[in-house]
Formats: structure tokens, C-alpha cells, sequence
């Protein structure tokens, strides 16, 4: 009986691996698919532009309003912890890079992914479970060409333009609190943060990591969608994976990306 | 009462043949459809031999289907849930892909087809899905216009002139800018229907196309498949278990069971057969050779054993 067990563990061990690279296989051939596609994607760009509307524009609201208020608390802690060691006049450089290199696209890609991520998923796997993917086969329109890649580039081109407003944001909550409340002096904080802030690395490493953030979760929620099992659960439980994939990949994807560009600079 | 009535009816019947004969033409000439030579040329529709399909080698789904649709006619596919008729849909439209055997469409073999020749050949197939399946981010007129959009590059005008066209072949003209989700089952239907025709296929395939519906809109929709048959002289395949409203409306039906063709024959042989299966199918008997029982161990040994 042990022996049976034993054999039984394996079998699930080997079913599961199995299962889990093909899948990756199969994501794999879906990720070219949807490149292969995505000329079409822009040369009707209607359809792009439609996704980035939905993916975009619809989720400015949750953006900047979490983008305002991380930027707020940041000037309140910051500021806390820096005039500890008289380095208070320092919150402006201090909340800048902080929310242009990590916390800029990082936050705004795990609202992303709640938010439109979620919802590009649903509604893929909704299509799905309604037929609509079929019917469209059936019409000689290819769903990769038609659904897939638009939604992906949406996503894609959405992803750094959300975080580099989330860091305008996030700098205007922190001057709202650090110079209107606090009362540090409005030129140093401004100075501090042009002087201590440089477009290349600075920005460009943000735009940069926010760029492969929004690939990651743009890609793990049409994928999603496109592979849920056609049931009320069965999309039920793709959203649900588009959200904590995506926010996993986002975070180990950040400490990646980081090791990678802030090594030249000493800081790492 | 009866003669109040038929004065007007007459007319809109008049109106309406006069209507479909003026789809005919459309049919023949209207959009590109530079591959619908060779499907003329050929006497069946569809013909599939020695067919078998599972989805994995354990479970066959479909064993040596062997079926012949000719051009022009209304075929009913008929049998039980889970016997495999809309395998059989699907592996003509190129959905799925035999194992065995041969399926040809218009005279090409489907399993030999390119992507290509399978997105060409797609183009002169129209299919209505159980529930509809229209695009619920389109109203009623883009969904119709969606596949003549894709296809045909004509001008909107007379897009739109088509759209209305097919709209009000199935009598949705007043519903164009509707939603899916503001239409009855029965009207989501209709419109699916006129999405399917948009192209004027050469081949209609409905699968399950009376389930849930209300008598009325059932009676509309049989009447539909057949006067869009007979009208733009297209072939249909009707997937279905209804069998009341198919023996009104179909020229040829085929029983599957198990996977297997088991019966066929005209709608007048069916009302006369004596085959038992055909017989528990059509009457609705509970028990018979498909059993009301899942297979299970003996019940009373099945008790004892606690």
C-alpha cells in the first residue's frame, strides 16, 4: 500500500509538471501568435485605440486617486523619517525617485492589473463561454487578429502613460503635503527634485520597467481569457489567476529589472 | 374573420416572396465570392465517409459517420445530448479535425484545406450557435454588418442597405439599433440568422437553433431556415432534438446515437418507421434502447453493500 501511494504521489507530481509545461508551451505559442497578429492591430487602429480607451482612460480615475494619496503619505513619512537626521528640505529628491523608479510603475501596474487586466480576461473568456470566439472563426475572422491583439497593444501602450501619470500624481500629493501642509520651502523642494533626478537613468528606467510590466500583464490577461475553460468557474478562476499572476510577475519582473539597471550606478 | 384576415396576409406573403426572389440575385452576384465555382459544380453539399472523431483516443465521439447532404436541401441531424452532432458541425466547418475517414464540403476535402482554403471556404458558410452568439459590444445592425465589414470592403451605403436587406428577412428591420442583450431568445436568433447569411453562403449550419424558445418564435424560426433555404437556394444542416418542429421544415433526417448513424430517412419515413430508437426519440418514451437508467452496479446489491 505505501508502495501504491508513493506511486500515486508521483503520477500527480509528473501529471502536474507535464500539465504546467505545456501550458507554458502553449503560452509561449500564443505570445508569437499574438506578435505574429499584431500588424493587424495597427493597421485598423481603431480597434487599438478603442482597447486603449477601456484599458486607459477607464482606469485614469483609480490611478490618480491612488497615485495622489501614495504621493500624500509618502510626504508625510518621508518627511517624518528625513527630519529625523535634518534632512527634511530633502523630501522633494526623496519622493521623486521614489515613485518615478519603483513605486511609479509598480503600483500602477498592480492597480493595472486589477483593473483593466481583470476585465480584459472577463470579457475575452466571457466571448469565450458565449461563443463569440467561434462564431468569429466560423466567419474566417481570426479572434488572435481581431480580440487578442488589440487588447494586448492596448494594454501594452496604456501601461507606462497610467505610471507616469500615478508619479505626477503621486509628486503633486507629496508637494500637497510636504510644502501646503508641512511647510517646507517650495523652492527646495522643487530644486531638490530637478537636481537630484535625471531623465536618463531616472525616468527612462521607470518608462522602461513600465513598459515590460504593462507586456507582462497585458499578455497574461488575453492569454488568460483566451485559455479559460468556457464555464461561469472556469472565467471565475482566469480572472482571478490574471490578477495574482500578473501581480506576481510585476514584482519579481521589478526586482529584475532593478538589479539590472541600477548596478552600473553603484546602487546595487 | 378567417376571409378579414387573408386579404392582408396574402399581400405581406406576396411581399415577402417577392422579397426573398429578390435576394435570389444578390446570391449569384452581389459580393466577391471568387471560390463559388467549384461548390456549383458538385451535386452534394457535403459529403463525409467513414468519419471518426474523439477528443482523445480512449473516448471516440464519432465511429464511421457516413453521411451525404445534397445542394439545396434542409437536413436534420437528430439524436441525443452528448451523441455527437455538434462534433459533426464542427468537423464540417474545419472547427475539428477527423481522425479517420473523409469530410468534403462543396467538394473540398475540410482536413486537407490550408488555413487559407479553410478561411475561404468558411467565407461561403454561414453557422447560427446554440444561444446566438452575437457580439454583445455590437448592436443588432453591426453584428450583421460585421462579417460583410471584414470580407467584402463595400461601401457603408450599401452596407447598410444589405444589413437592412437581411434584417428584414427575418423580420428585424425596427430592431437594428437594439443591443443582444435587449432581445428575446428568439430574437437574438433571428439575428444571427441574418449574420449568417450576410455573405450569401453556400451553406447554412445550425446548431441546436430551436432550443429554448417559445412556441411562437420556434414556429418563426423553422419557418425562417426553410424560406432562406428555398429562397437563396442554399443548403442547410440543422442540428437539433426538436423533434417536432424539424419534421415540419426538413427534406432528409439522420439519427445518431452513440456515435453512429443509426437510422435515416424522409420526414414521412420517420413518422412510419418502426425502429425502436427512432420510435423512443420521436414519441419521447423515457426507456427504450437509449435507457433512462445510467449504467450502475444491480441496485439491490448496490443497497446491501451499505
Amino acid at each position: 500500500m505505501p508502495a501504491d501511494a508513493i506511486a500515486r504521489g508521483f503520477r500527480r507530481v509528473g501529471n502536474g509538471t507535464m500539465r504546467a509545461i505545456a501550458r507554458a508551451g502553449f503560452a509561449t505559442r500564443f505570445f508569437l501568435a499574438v506578435l505574429y497578429h499584431s500588424p493587424a492591430a495597427f493597421h485598423r487602429l481603431q480597434l487599438t485605440v478603442r482597447e486603449i480607451y477601456f484599458a486607459g482612460v477607464l482606469s485614469l480615475v483609480v490611478i490618480m486617486v491612488s497615485g495622489l494619496f501614495v504621493g500624500m503619505v509618502l510626504g508625510l513619512q518621508g518627511y517624518d523619517a528625513l527630519n529625523k537626521y535634518g534632512a527634511g528640505d530633502s523630501l522633494g529628491i526623496f519622493v521623486g525617485l521614489s515613485l518615478v523608479r519603483e513605486l511609479g510603475p509598480v503600483v500602477a501596474g498592480l492597480l493595472f492589473a486589477s483593473r483593466a487586466g481583470s476585465a480584459v480576461t472577463a470579457e475575452i473568456g466571457l466571448m469565450k463561454t458565449t461563443e463569440q470566439l467561434s462564431a468569429m472563426e466560423m466567419m474566417a475572422v481570426d479572434p488572435l487578429a481581431r480580440i487578442v491583439a488589440p487588447r494586448f497593444w492596448g494594454g501594452v501602450i496604456s501601461m507606462p502613460l497610467l505610471a507616469a501619470l500615478f508619479s505626477v500624481m503621486g509628486v503633486f500629493g507629496a508637494y500637497l503635503v510636504g510644502v501646503r501642509l508641512i511647510g517646507v520651502d517650495s523652492g527646495t523642494f522643487w530644486g531638490n527634485m530637478r537636481a537630484g533626478i535625471e531623465f536618463w537613468p531616472d525616468v527612462t528606467n521607470g518608462i522602461i520597467k513600465s513598459t515590460v510590466f504593462g507586456i507582462a500583464v497585458s499578455l497574461i490577461a488575453v492569454f488568460e481569457g483566451y485559455d479559460a475553460n468556457p464555464t461561469a468557474e472556469g472565467v471565475s478562476a482566469a480572472t482571478t489567476r490574471t490578477v495574482v499572476g500578473g501581480s506576481l510577475a510585476i514584482l519579481a519582473l521589478d526586482f529584475v529589472l532593478t538589479v539590472f539597471m541600477f548596478r552600473g550606478l553603484g546602487t546595487v | 374573420m378567417t376571409a378579414g384576415h387573408c386579404g392582408p396576409r396574402k399581400a405581406a406573403d406576396t411581399i415577402d416572396s417577392l422579397f426573398f426572389a429578390f435576394l435570389r440575385p444578390l446570391h449569384d452576384a452581389s459580393t466577391p465570392r471568387p471560390e463559388a465555382a467549384p461548390a456549383c459544380a458538385v451535386a452534394n453539399a457535403i459529403e463525409m465517409a467513414g468519419v471518426s472523431f474523439g477528443y482523445d483516443r480512449r473516448r471516440p465521439v464519432l465511429r464511421g459517420i457516413d453521411m451525404t447532404i445534397p445542394r439545396g436541401k434542409v437536413v436534420a441531424i437528430m439524436g441525443g445530448s452528448g451523441c455527437g452532432k455538434t462534433t459533426i458541425l464542427r468537423l464540417i466547418g474545419g472547427q475539428l479535425r477527423q481522425q479517420s475517414g473523409r469530410v468534403l464540403v462543396g467538394g473540398q476535402s475540410v482536413k486537407e484545406l490550408t488555413r487559407e482554403g479553410l478561411y475561404a471556404l468558411r467565407r461561403r458558410i454561414g453557422m447560427l450557435f446554440q444561444f446566438g452568439a452575437l457580439f454583445t459590444d455590437m448592436t443588432v445592425y453591426e453584428n450583421v454588418a460585421f462579417p460583410m465589414r471584414e470580407h467584402t470592403g463595400l461601401d457603408e451605403p450599401l452596407i447598410r442597405d444589405l444589413v437592412l436587406m437581411k434584417l428584414h428577412a427575418v423580420g428585424l428591420r425596427g430592431a437594428a439599433q437594439l443591443r443582444p442583450s435587449e432581445l428575446s431568445g428568439g430574437m437574438a436568433r433571428r439575428v444571427a440568422l441574418a449574420r449568417a447569411i450576410a455573405l450569401d453562403p453556400m451553406l447554412v449550419l445550425y446548431d441546436e437553433p430551436f432550443a429554448g424558445l417559445d412556441p411562437i418564435s420556434l414556429g418563426v424560426v423553422g419557418q425562417l431556415i426553410r424560406q432562406l433555404n428555398d429562397a437563396l437556394g442554399i443548403t442547410s444542416v440543422v442540428v437539433t432534438h426538436d423533434v417536432y418542429e424539424s419534421l415540419k421544415i426538413v427534406d432528409y433526417l439522420y439519427f445518431v446515437s452513440d456515435g453512429r448513424i443509426i437510422w435515416h430517412g424522409t420526414p414521412e419515413d420517420v413518422r412510419h418507421t418502426a425502429d425502436p430508437f427512432v420510435r423512443q426519440f420521436v414519441d419521447g418514451q423515457p426507456d427504450g434502447p437509449v435507457p433512462f437508467h445510467y449504467p450502475a452496479r444491480p441496485y439491490v446489491e448496490q443497497l446491501r453493500a451499505g
